[in-house]
């Protein structure tokens, strides 16, 4: 175990030496972000008073927008999946299978130390980005919203990590996964909610997309802080998304284990 | 006249090689078409569904939105193809002091710099926005006349120069800071509103940024707007025109001043 406490330290440590970069990509990414609640405002603007898209005010809406931000600082991988193709391809994983240390385990701390530092630095931003919103902004209803939104985002993450280590193992296979990841990523970017909220859209279509993992990512944990997700449907969803996270782990385990016998270790 | 000949034969043959480089990863180079065409659908798709509850935002209709976003992505897509590449590249070439090289060449260095790597598989994707641009026109029905769809033309090319200048800009600050990836990706995320109709945004200082400074809500609406017939007034085509010759005034003064304090590294 203090082995990877280490990693731990390490992951810190390198990610403390690009602090303004990634304090520019926070600051950058949330100018689009404005665009897009300035178009709701006006549409809202457009409609009767009291009038509402899908079942969102137009506090909700903003909150959702706001909350999917935070969500996103905290879950993100960075540049994990493009460090961990990039470690295939150079035949770096090579010392990890002569060394007593697993190399998802690893990857997972890395990942955690990545996201303790990013997530206070993109904070920043948010925070002044959310007081400018603080009209909108609202606490969770209650204290069982409280901890299951704690809960789904820890297990989100989770599931976000597995996803993304398990996408970029097709480096074992092909030589090039950038574009690989980039579909995949327009797909999660979609699904997950990030874009819109899901439930928006028409009953079936946000029914179907709750039976693949991408909702569970952001528009899940979201939804519950709102409090529109509540009751037996809470506990249902954590169940839902904890197999998912369990399905996540078996998968980068089992492709890991094909890969690796594809593996040819080259330039190492 | 007979060195403008001599730049356009050797952009001609820049482009051929990198047409002749990229064709060698064939696999490759579909799957980065097909991944900014997904890109494009999306935001397609966000607009669908935003019009799914609404009938227009600040009075565009969603057609008229529609065509804004394609017009947005041919000129993204322009910039990608000629110098998306090539700016970002500008950094790793001062940090390996491989720059030495291009400024020994008897032509213009910032051209050459600027226009070295075509990015051929976007061409496709320009395609794609012209594509969505008509298909808009004709759910429409408006025809526009040879005099808007010149204007169009001329306007688009106004918009590129801007963003070509701004990228250039910020690239520059390379020869200080020796790392401007990260400068120039986010300029390339501001695209991202380009494509919204400038009526959606409240009179503010986030306009103003990005109307005066940054002219990102001019870029495409202008073109668009022309192209439509819903120019109010020729005050902003006037706007557009000066702020490009602005623009590329500016960058070309940092690009200068820049040059003036490089000294190379590793030689």
């Amino acid at each position: 175990m203090r082995k990877y406490l280490h990693v731990l330290g390490i992951g810190i440590q390198n990610t403390l030496v690009y602090r303004v970069n990634f304090l520019f990509r926070a600051a950058f990414g949330l100018i689009p972000l404005m665009g897009t609640l300035f178009v709701w405002r006006t549409i809202y603007a457009d409609k009767a008073p009291g009038d509402l898209v899908g079942s969102y005010t137009l506090g909700a809406m903003v909150s959702y927008y706001l909350l999917v931000t935070f969500v996103d600082a905290l879950t993100a991988v960075a540049e994990d999946d493009w460090q961990i193709a990039a470690d295939i391809k150079d035949g770096n994983i090579s010392q990890f299978l002569l060394k007593p240390v697993d190399y998802l385990t690893y990857r997972l701390c890395l990942y955690v130390s990545g996201r303790a530092i990013y997530t206070p630095m993109a904070l920043v931003p948010v925070a002044i980005f959310a007081w400018t919103q603080r009209a909108y902004f609202a606490v969770p209803p209650d204290l069982t919203a409280t901890l299951g939104f704690v809960a789904a985002t820890l297990l989100a993450g989770l599931l976000q990590f597995f996803l993304a280590y398990t996408s970029a193992l097709l480096a074992f296979w092909v030589l090039d996964v950038s574009t690989f990841i980039f579909i995949l990523f327009a797909f999660e970017y979609l699904a997950s909610g990030h874009l819109f909220p899901l439930d928006i859209l028409p009953p079936w279509l946000t029914q179907a997309l709750y039976f693949t993992p991408y909702p569970y990512l952001c528009h899940f944990p979201v939804s519950i802080y709102l409090g529109r997700v509540s009751g037996a449907e809470l506990g249902q969803g954590l169940a839902l998304q904890s197999l998912w996270v369990g399905l996540g782990y078996g998968l980068a385990r089992f492709v890991w284990s094909r890969g690796i016998r594809r593996y040819s270790a080259a330039g190492g | 006249m007979n060195t403008l000949r001599r730049y356009v034969s050797l952009w001609v043959a820049l482009g051929r090689i990198s047409l002749v480089q990229e064709m060698m990863f064939k696999l490759n180079f579909i799957l980065w078409i097909v991944v900014e065409a997904l890109w494009f659908a999306l935001q397609l798709a966000f607009m669908g569904v935003l019009y799914s509850h609404t009938d227009s935002i600040g009075g565009w209709t969603k057609w008229e939105v529609i065509l804004l976003s394609g017009c947005s992505q041919f000129l993204m897509q322009l910039v990608s193809i000629f110098f998306m590449t090539n700016l970002t590249n500008l950094s790793e070439l001062i940090r390996t002091g491989k720059l030495d090289f291009f400024l020994l060449l008897p032509v213009n260095a910032r051209f050459l710099i600027s226009t070295r790597k075509f990015e051929v598989g976007n061409c496709i994707n320009a395609l794609l926005g012209l594509a969505v641009i008509v298909w808009a026109l004709v759910e429409l029905h408006y025809r526009p006349t040879f005099a808007q769809i010149l204007g169009f033309i001329l306007l688009c090319g106004v918009g590129l120069l801007i963003h070509y200048s701004w990228m250039c800009l910020l690239a520059s600050t390379a020869f200080w800071t020796v790392r401007s990836q990260g400068i120039v990706w986010g300029y390339y995320n501001l695209f991202n509103i380009a494509r919204l109709p400038d009526v959606a945004f409240p009179p503010g200082v986030f306009k103003a940024v990005f109307t005066f400074v940054l002219p990102m809500l001019l870029v495409s609406n202008v073109p668009s707007k022309l192209l439509v017939g819903r120019l109010q007034s020729p005050w902003e085509i006037g706007l557009l025109l000066s702020l490009g010759l602005l623009s590329f005034g500016l960058s070309e003064w940092v690009w200068r001043r820049a040059l003036k304090q490089y000294t190379s590294a590793s030689s």
